[in-house]
């Protein structure tokens, strides 16, 4: 399960750390002590696989489009994160933290959520495991994400309104860690995302692998040769990304192509494409690429798709992009919206926003007929139905 | 030679430490509290360099440094605005914020800018222990600026003691388990502070994180050196202003 890791202290090169205020000190060093200590266990990994398989409906298909194959001259595959219990990706991480949070003997859980998709993958494994569930929402994404915020709600989480900053990803973030910090003794805190500090980034990535290991099996099976040319993610906090990356990172034929939000334009001024406009810096615990302005104060980040609507990246990216080991590549709203336009209609199956900017890309690159291209389908597209009512005119 | 932080905790006892942000509520108002501060007879002053994203600050200060930053203050722009800094007063003055800001403005600069125009110590919340041991310690020694460390009650002994051997100021002891200008019980904390006196650390302490009034301030100042006030302090002049008379009457109202 472990193939590509930080240092002890939680850096990726110069990427990550755990820059906490002494208030969550504790907390982050019982978690560092002892996460990986924990989900070595057997009897951890039995529990977590049992779930993955009878829960959650892993493995996931690895579904060949002809259709996109055809299009884009390539064989092109399309991993079906969409399919898992809740919709998405996120719930291989819930899963994976809560039985971490049982071993630590919390009794509550927190989380941020941006789309409402970690937030729903949280309440559900919170409903499951019987634990107290509050999720932290900025008000703009409780306005655009209702769906979701409606099942957090009948699911038994209570949803906390974050009234702050741009009222997005960011601030749900700063309000689930100030929470954190208000209780720290019974309450464990999920981060959804690559992001934070250590040992989140790392945690977050072993319990999404999962992504990776099941593409390699399958691959063999269909191909025989377990290695793609080419995975293609999209990248917010960058979870879903760096569980489809993480087996392929040490190889050297895998190209491994992350997508970041570029709203309406990466010089528009209303955009989330972090590598393309971010420099170094700190935020939420740990140092990254960050979108700010010159005085560093963070830069309030735009993109159709809440779930990246962020203006950071997990400090595993920062590190990979630094080491040319992924390239980061932005596709724009409009762009996004087509990709899942058509992906609906050629085949039959609604992604996210999110995980349209990966299909997106597509058309901006050009394959051999042979090369194997592996995009992570993150999500399903139920939750954006109101976005795309409104651009599709429906 | 003993710093200004050292030699007003040698002078005095039930010190008042009183936090304001830099640039609220008016950009150019930095100076003229600092002013009203020692004339109100505090001890001790620290600025708050504004950030948009204070995870350990309540609502009182997130919306503070809002203003501030939309006032156009920047760290630039604070240490322009301290260069008469030590035309005005001799009390101890810590700046306080986060790394983000200072990490763009750059760490060295930072430290010796603070030095040139009389910052006495700082205060970074998200500045980690062995960071500030491995990359930071060297150059706050060299300028004779001090780093002031945060414990709360959840901070192990063995955690206070090595936060103790990396101090020369004091140390900032929060309350409760708690983001600042919260109401949390305070007569539950009386245990815990005096966990901490009876560590007999080294340096001396300040306690703050919710003390608001006259009764707070008077029961911290049993257990450790004074208290740090910010929150109450930046409602006060939200709803009274920045006015000698003003301030005054704030200070008065805990420590008369």
């Amino acid at each position: 399960m472990n193939t590509f890791s930080p240092n002890k202290e939680g850096f990726y090169g110069e990427f990550g750390g755990a820059f906490v205020p002494e208030m969550l000190y504790p907390n982050v060093q019982e978690l560092q002590n002892r996460y990986r200590e924990i989900i070595e266990t057997d009897d951890f990994q039995k529990e977590f696989r049992e779930l993955m398989r009878d829960y959650v409906g892993r493995p996931t298909p690895l579904f060949y489009s002809k259709n996109l194959s055809e299009e884009h001259n390539a064989q092109i595959y399309l991993k079906r994160e969409d399919l898992n219990h809740t919709g998405a990706h996120k719930i291989n991480n819930t899963i994976g933290q809560i039985l971490v949070a049982k071993k630590l003997n919390k009794k509550r859980i927190i989380a941020e959520t941006g789309a409402g998709q970690h937030g729903v993958a949280t309440a559900t494994a919170c409903a499951l495991m019987g634990m107290k569930c509050v999720i932290y929402m900025g008000a703009v994404d409780i306005e655009r994400q209702k769906p979701n915020v409606d099942r957090m709600k009948l699911l038994g989480a209570e949803v906390v309104s974050a009234t702050s900053g741009s009222k997005t990803l960011k601030d749900a973030t700063n309000e689930a860690i100030r929470a954190w910090i208000n209780n720290p003794v019974d309450t464990h805190y999920i981060i959804g995302s690559v992001v934070g500090p250590h040992p989140y980034p790392d945690m977050v990535a072993m319990f999404q692998s999962v992504i990776s290991e099941e593409i390699k099996v399958q691959l063999l099976e269909k191909t025989r040769n377990e290695d793609p040319d080419y995975v293609i993610a999209c990248l917010g906090g960058g979870s879903n990304a760096i569980g489809a990356f993480y087996h392929f990172i040490d190889n050297n034929k895998t190209k491994l192509i992350a997508v970041e939000a570029g709203g309406e334009g990466v010089h528009s001024g209303k955009t989330a494409a972090t590598i393309a406009l971010g420099k170094r810096g700190i935020i939420h615990g740990s140092k990254t690429y960050l979108i700010q302005t010159e005085d560093g104060q963070v830069v309030e980040p735009h993109s159709i798709s809440a779930g990246l609507d962020y203006p950071g990246i997990g400090p595993v990216h920062a590190y990979l992009n630094d080491t040319q080991k992924a390239t980061v590549v932005s596709v724009t709203d409009q762009e996004a919206l087509v990709a899942a336009k058509e992906l609906s209609q050629k085949d039959g199956i609604i992604p996210a926003l999110e995980s349209a900017h990966a299909l997106a890309y597509l058309k901006k690159m050009t394959f051999k007929k042979e090369d194997v291209v592996v995009i992570n389908l993150s999500g399903r597209g139920d939750k954006d139905m109101a976005t795309y009512q409104k651009h599709f005119k429906l | 030679m003993s710093t200004r932080i050292q030699s007003i905790f040698k002078r005095r006892d039930n010190i008042l430490s009183v936090y304001f942000t830099a640039g609220y509520p008016a950009l150019e108002d930095t100076l003229e509290i600092v002013k009203n501060l020692d004339a109100a007879g505090v001890d001790l002053i620290e600025i708050g360099m504004p950030f948009s994203d204070p995870l350990a600050d309540g609502p009182v200060i997130q919306e503070s440094s809002q203003q501030a930053i939309k006032n156009g203050m920047t760290i630039k722009l604070l240490f322009e605005q301290l260069k008469g800094l030590r035309d005005i007063t001799e009390i101890p003055v810590v700046l306080m914020g986060y790394l983000n800001p200072v990490m763009q403005y750059g760490e060295e600069a930072f430290i010796s800018k603070c030095a040139e125009v009389g910052v006495d110590g700082i205060i970074l919340p998200d500045l980690p222990l062995d960071i500030y041991t491995k990359h930071w310690k060297t150059m706050c020694e060299k300028e004779g600026v001090s780093n002031i460390f945060l414990i709360t009650p959840q901070s192990s002994v063995e955690r206070i003691k090595a936060i103790d051997d990396a101090s020369n100021a004091f140390v900032y002891v929060v309350s409760s388990n708690s983001i600042t200008g919260s109401n949390k019980k305070f007569d539950r904390q009386t245990a815990y502070y005096k966990s901490i006196q009876q560590l007999e650390l080294k340096n001396p302490t300040l306690i703050g994180f919710g003390i608001h009034d006259k009764e707070t301030f008077e029961s911290a100042c049993t257990y450790s050196k004074g208290v740090i006030i910010g929150s109450a302090f930046i409602r006060h002049i939200t709803a009274e202003g920045i006015s000698k008379e003003s301030i005054q009457e704030f200070v008065k109202n805990i420590k008369s």
